[in-house]
């Protein structure tokens, strides 16, 4: 995800950078191919994935099925904003 | 906008929303990150495992899963389910007995090509007779991972191995066809490549009532692909995606595997069977009539 850039796809993905291998399966097993390796590094030294294109990016969440580091995975905007409603309701029954 | 920073945008926005990866709920968190190479496949089975629960919508509390000793033996450490790592090659007798204790539970075997089919091979060709309940998932990567690469039972001949410096010229085992022509009422051979097919294959063996035999295809990329020179976890998975053939209902004689060859894949046999308990029951009944109570009925066995 890149923020709040005016272009954005279906989905995006979430990753979590400090447990990424670098194993590159997300990369290129990504249907739209959207997924790039980033240039920074994590703290073990590994480039891990970024959604370089996040217009293509659909959210099938397939990065998340193939990951074998549990480092990655895909939602879908609609589900995301689904869940931001269903958490701000949670929120406001707590106070 | 640096990575970092978009890194940081993500996990705010996770948190507002309250996500996570799905898979999560099924691991033990403090283990993670696990020992697995990079480019290890085993993690990908772990993902589809997972995602067959999450289908099956089974009671975890119902579920327990049984490994080996290898690096796939690890799987049961990580798992968030009873799970039980035990022995050498002995994952398949400690899982019947733990399902014969308790019949309403569903039992899982995850275990390596080396654990089930070399030092625990007497065992599958027992299990498979007997038709015991129960669900067991080969890793295949073709090699000993943990202990530095050794020729296994289902390296094909060819490649080369700690063991085997001049390239293995043994044959190697066809587990489908061991586990059908033993009994196996459900045998199916994917790849890590075959994510999704793969979670179908294991939810659909856990709820099969019988010996389900899956194996899974996997590269081992700091020992099998470096030592032949077969690039990285990656190169190999790309491997399986061009020389896959799925032909689900083959017949198991002819899907034995050879060195970077073809590999046929699919769901090959799917039959009906009495298991060990219905038989035994069946026939206690049989021959005892009123004096022997069923075991295992009244708990609601699966």
């Amino acid at each position: 995800m890149s923020g709040d850039e005016p272009k954005k796809g279906k989905g995006t993905v979430f990753v979590r950078a400090e447990v990424c291998k670098g194993c590159s399966y997300c990369i290129d097993f990504c249907p739209t191919h959207s997924l790039e390796f980033s240039r920074e590094f994590n703290a073990k030294g590994y480039h891990y994935p970024t959604l370089a294109r996040p217009e293509d990016c659909t959210g099938c969440d397939l990065c998340g099925l193939y990951c074998p580091d549990f480092a990655i995975y895909g939602v879908r905007w609609k589900d995301i904003e689904e869940k931001r409603q269903k958490a701000a309701q949670v929120a406001k029954a707590s106070e | 906008m640096s990575e970092e920073m978009g890194l940081e945008m993500e996990q705010d926005l996770e948190r507002e929303c309250a996500l996570e990866n799905p898979v999560l709920p099924y691991l033990r968190q403090d283990r993670i990150p696990h020992i697995w190479c990079p480019g290890c496949g085993i993690g990908t089975t772990v993902n589809c495992f997972a995602r067959a629960l999450t289908e099956s919508g089974m009671n975890m509390d119902d579920i327990a899963i049984v490994s080996g000793i290898g690096c796939t033996g690890r799987v049961a450490g990580y798992l968030n389910l009873d799970s039980f790592h035990t022995t050498h090659g002995r994952a398949i007798p400690f899982a019947t007995g733990l399902k014969l204790a308790n019949p309403h539970m569903k039992v899982v075997v995850y275990s390596g090509d080396g654990d089930l089919s070399a030092i625990g091979g007497n065992h599958l060709l027992h299990a498979a007779r007997r038709n015991m309940d129960l669900m067991v998932v080969c890793v295949n990567n073709f090699t000993y991972g943990m202990t530095g690469g050794q020729v296994a039972p289902t390296t094909p001949t060819g490649p080369t191995q700690t063991t085997m410096p001049y390239g293995n010229f043994e044959s190697s085992f066809n587990l489908p066809a061991l586990a059908s022509a033993c009994g196996a009422v459900y045998v199916a051979r994917w790849t890590v490549y075959h994510v999704r097919q793969l979670a179908k294959a294991m939810r659909e063996g856990l709820q099969k009532k019988g010996f389900v035999f899956i194996e899974a295809l996997s590269p081992c990329p700091t020992l099998y692909s470096r030592r032949n020179r077969l690039g990285d976890g990656v190169d190999q998975v790309k491997y399986y995606k061009e020389r896959s053939i799925v032909k689900n209902g083959a017949d198991t004689k002819d899907v034995g595997l050879t060195y970077q060859g073809d590999i046929v894949v699919g769901k090959f046999v799917d039959r009906e069977r009495p298991t060990w308990m219905d038989s035994m029951n069946e026939h206690f009944t049989k021959v005892l009539g009123n004096k022997f109570t069923p075991y295992g009925v009244e708990n609601g066995q699966d």
